[in-house]
């Protein structure tokens, strides 16, 4: 038998649990940074955007639905898948010219992190929300839910952690998220993807577009059915403009630098309902 | 033949500013529909009022041409579109089934529009279309074309249920024949409902109909169309087979509830360049 032919892999979009090619059939390529690999990926339209933030709206029901806990075993299950992955991810970020040691220590870290959010999932809304004193004879508790459907900017580097800490918190409340990946590195977030697709993740529940976020964000921003935005990849310049198109359904935004572990990263993409309930004298 | 013409017209790219004119023609097209057995009066006065100012926010939008109830609700609807543009239109002759005797039907027919109706949507008999009885559905429609007078008359024949498109374009020449104002695809209670190729037989038969009588008759698909880009496309469809003199309400109507607000959702779409969310519609 002679030398086989390299099988390389087709980088797609991750959308309502499939794996499509951009619509537009666009794709722009990444070169690795010794030079010594390009890797051709696809570049996402606005029309992609579209449909990933219906799958996502389509998807939310059923996500917000599940219980806490369901929803921490979920995450704790893409944590196995991401651990599985370990080898693949560490070659991926080296390509992109982290050290070896930098690259393992950023794949426990990713790790690491999802066990962190897994475990909010059930436990946030102690936290979050709270029993007030009021002058009646009523409980009146007030308690996060998720917003909706939330989009994510994913920044540059650490990109892996990035899309981890980006998605991890939105998710465990019970949103349904579209990230948008850095075009920097985006095979990390199509690998994370296959992750994800094997994890127990319903499909629609995080979606992953690669491309220009330049070219996506404006229109997630302002996409009346998106109820939250995690600016976190957009550098500080570009962030008023973005800023004002979202505020035309008044979205939660947010944008964090260097804290990946972060219980406001949860409770930014929740709103507090307030109810009222007689306890007798 | 059909199939591949109705593919090739699909791919046509209606866009800008002919876009935003087909959206608004659609909207003064649609008959606003209600059909569940769950209707009751105040869910009808909710869907009036949403016929005659589609989107509360924007004034510019026209009124639909048409809602379109059982016969309980028809003086429900009259109240409120009562001076306005928006016609009441009653499904009558037992819709959906038809399965009556013929003097009910009648019965029914002059009941509705006794009641308000402006427009009256019957059912023809299937079981006796396809058992060969023509002379029993020709004689049916004519009565109920009697029955109905000034009435606008439009003439279900549920393609869904009818097998062929020979008997597709048999049946629109006999309700055509027996005093059809308008011939209609569909209940919305049988799957098929309107699909493009039944719809270019019917719109076929209504041209040969027309060159051979020198009488216009008007086409309303119903059931199934949910979105502004599949009513596009039965626009598209109608102006290559019987051009622009047919589109027009008095000629052309699309029998539909949900398809209302993806029209408004593209129309504000066009306006802002911002996708839409449901959450900013009314529902009706």
């Amino acid at each position: 038998m002679g030398e086989r032919l390299a099988v390389r892999k087709t980088y797609k979009l991750y959308i309502d649990g499939g794996f499509p090619r951009s619509e537009s059939g666009r794709t722009f390529p990444v070169v690795s940074d010794d030079g010594s690999e390009v890797v051709h990926i696809s570049r996402a339209s606005r029309k992609d955007l579209r449909m990933a933030v219906r799958a996502a709206r389509a998807a939310l029901a059923g996500w917000k639905g599940r219980s806490g806990y369901n929803r921490g075993q979920v995450l704790y299950r893409i944590a196995e898948m991401v651990e599985d992955r370990a080898a693949t991810f560490a070659a991926q970020l080296e390509l992109g010219g982290s050290s070896a040691e930098d690259a393992r220590g950023e794949v426990g870290e990713a790790i690491d992190l999802l066990i962190w959010y897994a475990g909010w999932c059930d436990k946030y809304m102690q936290v979050v929300g709270n029993m007030n004193p009021v002058a009646g004879p009523f409980f009146n508790i007030s308690v996060p839910e998720p917003v909706g459907v939330v989009g994510v900017i994913a920044p540059s580097a650490p990109v892996l952690r990035g899309l981890v800490a980006g998605l991890a918190p939105v998710v465990s409340s019970g949103n349904t998220a579209v990230v948008v990946a850095s075009p920097a590195q985006p095979m990390i977030a199509i690998t994370l993807a296959e992750a994800l697709a094997t994890a127990d993740v319903p499909a629609g529940v995080v979606n992953i577009l690669t491309g220009f976020p330049e070219e996506l964000a404006p229109w997630l921003a302002g996409h009346m059915d998106v109820n939250g935005v995690d600016f976190s990849g957009v550098h500080p310049e570009g962030i008023s403009d973005l800023e004002e198109a979202a505020s035309h359904n008044l979205k939660r935004t947010g944008r964090w630098e260097g804290s990946d572990a972060n219980l406001y990263r949860i409770s930014a993409f929740t709103e507090i309902k307030t109810v009222w309930h007689p306890k007798g004298r | 033949m059909v199939e591949e013409r109705v593919a090739a017209l699909s791919t046509r790219s209606i866009k800008r500013e002919a876009k935003m004119w087909a959206l608004r023609a659609a909207i003064s097209m649609t008959d606003l529909t209600t059909l569940e057995g769950m209707d009751t009066r105040d869910k009808v006065r909710q869907l009036c009022h949403k016929a005659i100012r589609p989107d509360p926010t924007d004034f510019s939008i026209p009124p639909v041409a048409a809602v379109c109830v059982y016969p309980n609700l028809v003086g429900a609807a009259a109240e409120v579109v009562g001076g306005s543009a928006v016609k009441v239109a009653a499904v009558s002759t037992y819709f959906p089934s038809g399965q009556a005797p013929l003097d009910l039907k009648i019965a029914e027919t002059t009941q509705v529009v006794a009641d308000g109706a402006d427009e009256v949507d019957m059912v023809i008999d299937r079981g006796a279309f396809l058992a060969g009885d023509y002379v029993k559905v020709f004689a049916e429609v004519a009565a109920v074309r009697e029955a109905a007078g000034d009435a606008c008359l439009k003439v279900i024949l549920e393609t869904g249920e009818l097998g062929s498109y020979d008997n597709v374009r048999r049946a629109s020449t006999l309700a055509m024949a027996a005093g059809a104002d308008f011939i209609k695809t569909s209940t919305g209670k049988v799957s098929p409902a309107a699909t493009l190729p039944v719809t270019l037989v019917m719109l076929e038969s209504i041209r040969d109909f027309y060159r051979n009588t020198g009488r216009a008759v008007g086409m309303k698909p119903a059931g199934g169309i949910s979105s502004a880009k599949q009513a596009i496309r039965w626009l598209v469809l109608l102006n290559e087979t019987l051009g622009l003199e047919w589109m027009t309400p008095q000629r052309f109507r699309f029998g539909a509830s949900s398809l209302l607000n993806d029209l408004l959702m593209q129309i504000r779409w066009l306006g802002t360049e911002r996708y839409q969310s449901p959450d900013y519609f009314t529902r009706a």
